[in-house]
């Protein structure tokens, strides 16, 4: 297969790491991404030239460090094509945008007896914030199925569109699956029936072009590590409309237009949800990392991991006696397997002494385990800079260890 | 043969192999030879709940002796148990509590140590110890 990105992976220096004296390979991209130099030296430079704390001060370093918070922002606009920079928060990560609209949309437009949406493929952190604003508001949250192909079950999507539902939370991506779910298709119907939706966009970010006016989300969110970008920076883009009704997530310094003991009046959007100082380094260095994927293009991109995966998935079934969970025809770069009747642990721990990093376990997705009633799978996840030799390795490392059992 | 002779037994036993897969292959041969642990015993009471594998631990005392039965669903896993009762199963509870697990370290399961590593040794041998107080406070 032809492998348009071999050269960048000069760009990853741990990519030249060996563990237990193995060439690294690493193939655990859906947890976390390795960051290319370029993201680095922006933190480094951040820390050595402009640091200073942002919008507050009236001195030079404090006006470059603002400022490259901000353009920074803009890089997430035009990335994420939403209309206006004031529409994007920086968050830690998906986990904490999906809280802030748990708890702020919550609070502002659900009331007892109202229904939220998610499905049986959401990772843990697209489950809990809602389970603890059904508890706090006495909501009711159900759960799309999905098919054994991993597939949304769009027929029973439908049926649970009701007038009750206040908000469809649902993934982008599957993280275990690799599922892409028809989003565009899933909030057109939602809003037919005035329902909000929100996106977990974590696993789409890094591998498919995502262009939020298009898909016409009411919030999305994504992390900033697992594409590329330094860790404890992440994402929520939300419609103004929605963000403009909504109460502040979290009190602070940066989010105030005036506090009073006799009482406080909030800062605009979108500093009304960024209590206290926001990682205006990381936001930096993130949208280095927006320049990176977008220089090596995101469609090339999306093609190329495609057929990384399909050649992988070939491998993986030549092998025999591989289950792969998440066969759906629209599937991002991401491979879930058992080997055999091997434990997933026992295959890692393996892996993992001849060098290959992947996951094993439940994935943060334990409901989904459920529903294919297993305990968890091995893990295989891509990035751009991965090639076949690694997935080579990888098959013949499994190879070894059928036999070892 | 006292704890400490086992533990010396086993070490030699791993360091006897260079080459990482041959320890991990030893340490598979043993969990598959350890025996199944009876099924009223694969109760979540005797559970060690882990992020990946599961453990099941039951301890039986006899005034004297402590008899200790385990078993896991991962391979790997049941291998390291294994070693456990060999090293701590027929002891006295005192015997277990001032044991140094030496042997752990030495064959270089270490990294099995950590608490975050799922099902960590440390939740087996704190669940071992707790059986080993229950037990003396009982003699």
């Amino acid at each position: 297969m032809e492998v348009p990105f071999r050269h960048i992976r000069n760009d990853f220096p741990i990519l030249q790491e060996k563990v237990y004296g193995k060439e690294l390979i690493y193939l655990d991209n859906a947890a976390t991404t390795q960051k290319p130099k370029v993201v680095v030296e922006a933190i480094e430079q951040g820390y050595y030239k402009t640091n200073a704390n942002i919008h507050r001060g009236v001195h030079y370093l404090s006006m470059r460090a603002t400022e490259a918070h901000e353009s920074a922002r803009a890089c997430v606009a035009r990335f994420l094509n939403a209309s206006d920079p004031a529409e994007i928060v920086f968050t830690r990560g998906t986990t904490e945008a999906i809280n802030l609209v748990a708890s702020s949309f919550g609070e502002a437009f659900c009331n007892e007896g109202d229904v939220i949406l998610c499905s049986e493929m959401e990772h843990h952190s697209n489950i809990v914030p809602w389970q603890l604003l059904c508890q706090r508001k006495k909501l009711q949250l159900k759960v799309i199925p999905i098919l054994d192909n991993g597939d949304l079950d769009r027929q029973a999507l439908r049926a649970m569109l009701t007038s009750e539902v206040r908000l469809l939370a649902i993934t982008h991506v599957s993280n275990v699956l690799g599922t892409i779910n028809p989003v565009k298709e899933i909030i057109r119907l939602a809003h037919e029936h005035n329902i909000a939706v929100l996106i977990d966009g974590a696993q789409a970010v890094p591998h498919v072009k995502v262009d939020v006016l298009d898909l016409d989300a009411d919030f999305y969110a994504f992390s900033g590590h697992k594409m590329y970008g330094p860790a404890g920076i992440g994402v929520l883009y939300g419609k103004r409309k929605w963000l403009d009704q909504m109460p502040p997530y979290q009190g602070g310094g940066e989010m105030i237009a005036q506090v009073h003991f006799s009482g406080s009046t909030w800062n605009e959007l979108p500093y009304k949800f960024e209590a206290g100082t926001p990682d205006f380094i990381g936001s930096t260095a993130l949208a280095k990392a927006i320049e990176y994927v977008e220089h090596l293009d995101m469609d090339a991109i999306a093609r190329y991991e495609t057929d990384l995966m399909h050649y992988a998935t070939d491998a993986l079934l030549q092998l025999g006696d591989v289950r792969i969970f998440g066969t759906s025809v629209h599937k991002s770069a991401v491979i879930s397997f058992q080997l055999g009747n091997i434990h997933p642990f026992d295959v890692g721990t393996l892996l993992d002494r001849m060098g290959l990093a992947l996951r094993t376990g439940h994935h943060c997705a334990q409901p989904l385990m459920d529903r294919f009633g297993i305990e968890g799978t091995i893990r295989a996840s891509f990035a751009v800079y991965n090639v076949p030799e690694e997935v080579d390795v990888l098959i013949t490392a499994l190879k070894r260890i059928r036999t070892m059992f | 043969m006292e704890i400490n002779e086992i533990q010396e037994e086993i070490i030699e036993e791993f360091q006897s192999l260079e080459d990482w897969m041959d320890k991990y292959q030893l340490l598979i041969d043993i969990g598959n030879e350890l025996p199944p642990l009876e099924e009223q015993y694969k109760k979540p009471e005797y559970l060690i709940e882990g992020c990946q594998s599961r453990v099941w631990i039951h301890a039986q005392y006899d005034g004297q002796l402590i008899t200790l039965e385990a078993e896991s669903d991962t391979v790997i896993v049941k291998g390291i148990i294994a070693l456990l009762v060999r090293v701590l199963s027929g002891r006295t509870p005192d015997e277990i509590l001032n044991a140094n697990l030496f042997f752990i370290d030495a064959i270089g399961l270490k990294d099995h140590l950590s608490p975050t590593r799922s099902n960590g040794l440390v939740s087996m041998i704190r669940q071992i110890n707790q059986y080993a107080r229950v037990f003396k406070l009982r003699a």
